[in-house]
């Protein structure tokens, strides 16, 4: 089943065009992570998709149009939007109350579950909460909801290492099932590498790279390439090059793991690396270059 | 099939009918309750208030017993008159101070939410914007005359309570007291005010409100008393007239007129005549009412758009 379904996505604020004909399609069962950088529309691409802003474009989530049915909508998909939204006047208990209270798929029993593993007091209020005791609240209300999209915008901004391991292990062991669908989007990408099942690059609008793990695992290599072996590395047209303890560190798309381990030690880059690569010292030309290798 | 779903445990069940079960008002009732939770002064203000009239009943009560004889000679108007005061006084102190909340929960409700960023979490949930906006619109409209007129009841039994003591103890009838204060008629024209000039005469006027605290990125107080001030005066300039200004005024003094017959300035005696048909078929109710609806329509719409701030 499709989730999202996305045809030539549009929005612009006054001159500043926010989303420039974005396409996407996503699976159900998919871990989805989009990255970009800041000003990239990855928050607009969110709001679009949870009916929060009008676009241009084609958009169905879950077979609905977000933007005239958020409220029916809301009932399958969740979201923890970028920064820490629960009110700081709401009491743990009524937020519990609360949603309880409005939304038909909310299993209190399992919010309780969640929080009983936390520090958090029923009759805290959320002003009186750390900021990773708040998103430790957020994530208890959303996982205990059964819904079939779960949207997180920067969800672990701000956290410290172990909230932010914390917050994906119990995303993935106490709510993630194959029926489900998570989009991410972050600017901590180490943290969600191996959580990740597909891979999004947006940039100024654009998606400039959409692959699954799988293909990202089996047509990106890096090389920490052997000094005398250089030139040779370089005449296979590495999409960049960086330098790290004076050895030439390269990345390849779509060359032979065989050919390059003769040239020196061969990895699997991280998002970040790739990352770098394609938004790069020149966003503009760099994405040109791996959006047409992309397609 | 029927015996399999018989043997499955409850929760179950009752996850697969919930859905079906959660009916159309709760999501309303949830969110009144919110607004409740958050802005504790929609009660707590008027029961400071009440608060403070029962400590200066007191200075009412020690001399009580001198002012049943001064008054037993006068006929029984003034007698009314003289005893009524505190009585009035105190609906009249917990009514305003209900008002007061009113205007401040109204502009600040839908700007507010903005503000905190809170508005990502609220509409995160499957509740519409339409049930968000009268859920907020009930509290100046529903809630708070509500929780005016039951302080009030409370009150007003708490003084004529505590005054049939001071009688009693001091060896005088309480006859005069009870008959002249006519609680039970005097609560009844209480709760009729209520309803026909804080519920449906000052509807507008709360719609007004919250459009601007949908509307505005900051200063609401200002966006709300700016324009209509301009405007006013644009009118006085450029055409020596106030029509705008007059009908502000008349928005504002409560359409006392048609609502009811005044006898002297206190708009709730027990010797008033209730005209509710004459309220009921003057214009500017439903004028005022349209308006309502207009600028409500105007703020649900507003906050579909409308994210943090």
């Amino acid at each position: 089943m499709t989730v999202i379904e996305a045809r030539g996505l549009r929005k612009a604020f006054g001159t500043t065009i926010a989303l420039d004909g974005v396409n996407l399609r996503v699976e159900e069962g998919r871990i989805l992570g989009l990255i970009g950088p800041n000003g990239a529309g990855k928050t607009t691409a969110l709001n679009a998709i949870l009916g929060l802003t009008p676009y241009q474009g084609e958009l169905r989530v879950l077979g609905r149009d977000p933007w005239n049915e958020r409220d029916q909508l809301m009932r399958d998909v969740c979201f923890i939007a970028d920064v820490a939204v629960l009110p700081r006047w709401v009491r743990v208990s009524q937020a519990l109350d609360y949603v309880a209270g409005v939304h038909p798929r909310f299993d209190r029993a399992k919010a309780e579950g969640f929080l009983a593993k936390t520090d958090i007091r029923r009759a805290s209020k959320v002003r009186e909460l750390s900021k990773g005791m708040v998103t430790q609240l957020h994530l208890a209300l959303v996982m205990a909801i059964d819904a079939k999209l779960l949207v997180l915008d920067e969800p672990t901004l701000g956290l410290d290492i172990l909230y932010r391991k914390q917050f994906y292990d119990s995303l993935l062991s106490d709510y993630f099932d194959r029926s489900r669908t998570i989009v991410v989007t972050t600017h901590q990408v180490e943290d969600v590498q191996h959580v990740l099942t597909d891979l999004m690059f947006i940039n100024r609008g654009r998606i400039v790279l959409d692959c699954s793990m799988e293909d990202f695992e089996s047509r990106y290599l890096e090389v920490k390439v052997h000094p005398e072996h250089v030139a040779a590395a370089r005449a296979l047209r590495p999409i960049h090059e960086r330098q790290v303890l004076g050895r030439s560190i390269l990345l390849f798309d779509r060359v032979d793991r065989q050919q390059l381990a003769a040239l020196g030690d061969v990895r699997t880059p991280s998002i970040a690396d790739l990352f770098v690569a394609v938004m790069g010292n020149k966003p503009g030309n760099r994405a040109g270059e791996v959006q047409g290798a992309a397609q | 099939m029927n015996t399999r779903s018989n043997t499955l445990p409850e929760s179950f069940g009752s996850q697969g009918t919930a859905p079906a079960a959660l009916s159309a008002t709760r999501p309303f009732y949830w969110s009144v309750r919110r607004e409740l939770w958050e802005y504790r002064s929609i009660y707590l203000a008027p029961l400071a208030i009440a608060g403070v009239i029962l400590l200066g009943f007191v200075f009412v009560l020690i001399p009580l017993p001198q002012t049943m004889r001064a008054v037993s000679s006068l006929d029984a108007a003034h007698q009314r008159a003289a005893l009524a005061q505190p009585y009035d006084f105190a609906a009249g102190l917990i009514m305003g101070a209900a008002f007061l909340v009113s205007i401040f929960y109204s502009l600040d409700t839908l700007y507010g939410e903005r503000r905190d960023r809170s508005i990502w979490f609220w509409k995160s949930l499957p509740v519409s914007d339409l049930t968000t906006v009268l859920a907020k619109a009930s509290i100046p409209l529903l809630v708070l005359p509500m929780v005016a007129f039951v302080i009030t009841v409370v009150i007003q039994s708490i003084m004529l309570l505590l005054s049939s003591v001071v009688l009693l103890a001091s060896g005088l009838s309480v006859a005069t007291l009870w008959t002249q204060l006519e609680l039970y008629q005097t609560l009844l024209g209480l709760l009729y005010h209520l309803v026909t000039v804080h519920m449906l005469w000052y509807a507008p006027i709360y719609a007004w409100l919250l459009l601007v605290s949908a509307w505005a990125r900051r200063t609401p107080f200002l966006w709300a008393v700016l324009p209509p001030l301009a405007i006013g005066i644009f009118e006085k300039v450029a055409f020596h007239s106030s029509h705008f200004v007059a009908l502000l005024e008349y928005r504002f003094s409560g359409g006392s007129e048609a609502v009811a017959s005044m006898q002297g300035d206190f708009p709730i005696h027990p010797g008033m005549h209730l005209t509710p048909l004459n309220f009921l078929s003057s214009p500017g109710l439903w004028i005022g009412l349209v308006v309502f609806a207009a600028f409500l329509a105007a703020a649900v719409r507003l906050r579909r758009y409308q994210g943090p701030i």
